[in-house]
């Protein structure tokens, strides 16, 4: 029964010449009360309600903003302390650099003024070494030349022992003199 | 809008005769109007009788589609990391299908299904809502046609990926042969989920949701249609009676526009479970 009058309805919706505006319009009656009502929540909502949640939507994104623009503050102020330090960085590397530099010029310095006393002192103790040598030799000539003196004495006086027209024999005495006087040294070292 | 008031006129224009204009239909009365399931088959704009017969609830989904589409193009081509107000309110929307619907069901696997599931819920919230604004006053969904495909989409989803994860031996046994239950049960329960899995799923998600914007369309025009009657025709204290249907159409419009919203998160949240169910090593 129901089946057959909605079906009856159907038939009549479709046999009934449709046109114009209510082929894409609703019902004139769903339509008016659906405005009305549409239109009492539209002014509700856009006086009473969006503006509240509008504020809030507004706020959150003002915190939100504010939190990037902190954070983006901070990273700047992170990069400035990060620049200053590299700069400083390089500034201590630089310093030390130079510090050891000087280090090593005053090194050089230091072993070249070294080297310049150790070469006076050597200087000095040859010069020292010299004059002795010098000293004893000058003494030991003036020791040989008084003992020369002698010895030149004795062999003269041998000679003139001897007889002094034989010159072989002049000869002989000479070198037997000679070699006493090579023994005699020999044996005093 | 333009095309709407031009046929408005043109309908006028045409009225010459004894029936009424569309307006003055509008602020009259020739009785009471008792909503019907015609509703939901109005006459053809064009293709009449043919498969591309398109009358205005068709029109009334293209127009929802448009606007859906419209607003979030609109929205995500002025993206900013700082929301202003409308991105704030869209946003709002996206959080709330993944936090209070994707997320709790899904897990691990939420990143995967978030995309289809999101669209399906916006998708389904603009064609209901279409039912309770005014021109279009019809739910798109009210016409089975749109919430079948929306259903076979989930249906197809959740067996397509419930094969590919298991194999199709494995996702049947998982299915039909829940673990744990004494063999002689599954004499009673295979049947069970037999229907369950491959008809009552899909049909139910599609049911539901056409029936109750059915209904909800045929409660706001009886509304409507009485308070026409009594504001228009009806005499002396009758009339007052408009007052009381008004409001009574006043309720059910912002219980609408509940149930709109509602359903798109009944059935978002059903297919998040279905895709769920069919994921699932073992339950």
């Amino acid at each position: 029964m129901m089946l057959a009058q909605t079906l009856l309805l159907a038939e009549e919706a479709h046999t009934t010449e449709v046109e114009g505006a209510d082929l894409i319009l609703p019902a004139p009656y769903d339509l008016l009360w659906s405005i009305v009502i549409f239109a009492i929540i539209a002014v509700v909502f856009t006086r009473v309600f969006l503006p509240k949640i509008q504020k809030v939507l507004d706020e959150r994104a003002e915190l939100i903003q504010g939190g990037i623009e902190k954070a983006e503050k901070a990273q700047a102020e992170a990069a400035a302390a990060l620049e200053e330090y590299t700069a400083q960085l390089t500034e201590a590397r630089a310093e030390a650099a130079r510090i050891r530099e000087d280090a090593r010029v005053e090194a050089a310095q230091i072993l070249a003024e070294a080297r310049r006393r150790a070469g006076t002192d050597a200087e000095r103790i040859v010069e020292t070494a010299q004059r002795q040598i010098d000293a004893e030799r000058h003494q030991a000539v003036v020791s040989l030349r008084s003992e020369v003196g002698t010895l030149a004495t004795d062999l003269a006086s041998r000679i003139v022992g001897e007889s002094l027209a034989d010159d072989a024999r002049q000869q002989r005495v000479i070198d037997a003199f000679l070699t006493e006087l090579e023994t005699t040294v020999k044996a005093e070292g | 809008m333009g095309n709407l008031l031009a046929a408005v006129v043109s309908a006028e224009a045409t009225d010459s005769g004894g029936s009424k204009s569309y307006i003055e239909r509008m602020f009259s009365s020739d009785g009471f109007h008792a909503p019907s399931i015609t509703d939901f088959f109005p006459p053809a704009i064009f293709g009449d009788g043919t498969i591309f017969e398109f009358n205005r609830i068709m029109m009334v989904r293209v127009i929802a589609a448009l606007m859906l589409i419209a607003l979030f193009w609109f929205v995500a081509n002025r993206a900013k990391v700082v929301p202003g107000r409308l991105q704030g309110a869209l946003e709002f929307m996206l959080d709330f299908v993944k936090d209070q619907i994707v997320e709790p069901v899904m897990g691990a696997e939420t990143k995967r299904f978030l995309p289809i599931l999101t669209t399906i819920f916006l998708a389904i919230t603009f064609f209901n809502i279409t039912g309770v604004i005014p021109f279009l006053n019809i739910a798109s969904t009210s016409l089975i046609g749109l919430p079948i495909i929306m259903a076979l989409w989930v249906y197809v989803l959740y067996l397509a990926y419930g094969v590919k994860k298991h194999g199709l031996g494995g996702y049947l046994k998982n299915n039909l042969f829940p673990p744990g239950v004494p063999k002689a049960i599954y004499l009673l329960l295979t049947p069970i989920e037999i229907l369950q899995v491959f008809i009552l799923r899909p049909a139910t998600l599609a049911l539901r949701l056409a029936a109750n914007m059915i209904a909800g369309h045929l409660l706001l025009v009886l509304c409507f249609s009485a308070t026409q009657y009594f504001f228009f025709a009806a005499a002396g204290a009758m009339k007052s009676m408009a007052a009381v249907t008004f409001a009574a159409g006043f309720a059910f419009t912002l219980f609408e526009i509940f149930v709109a919203l509602l359903q798109a998160y009944v059935f978002t949240m059903l297919a998040a479970v279905y895709l769920n169910m069919a994921l699932e090593e073992e339950h």
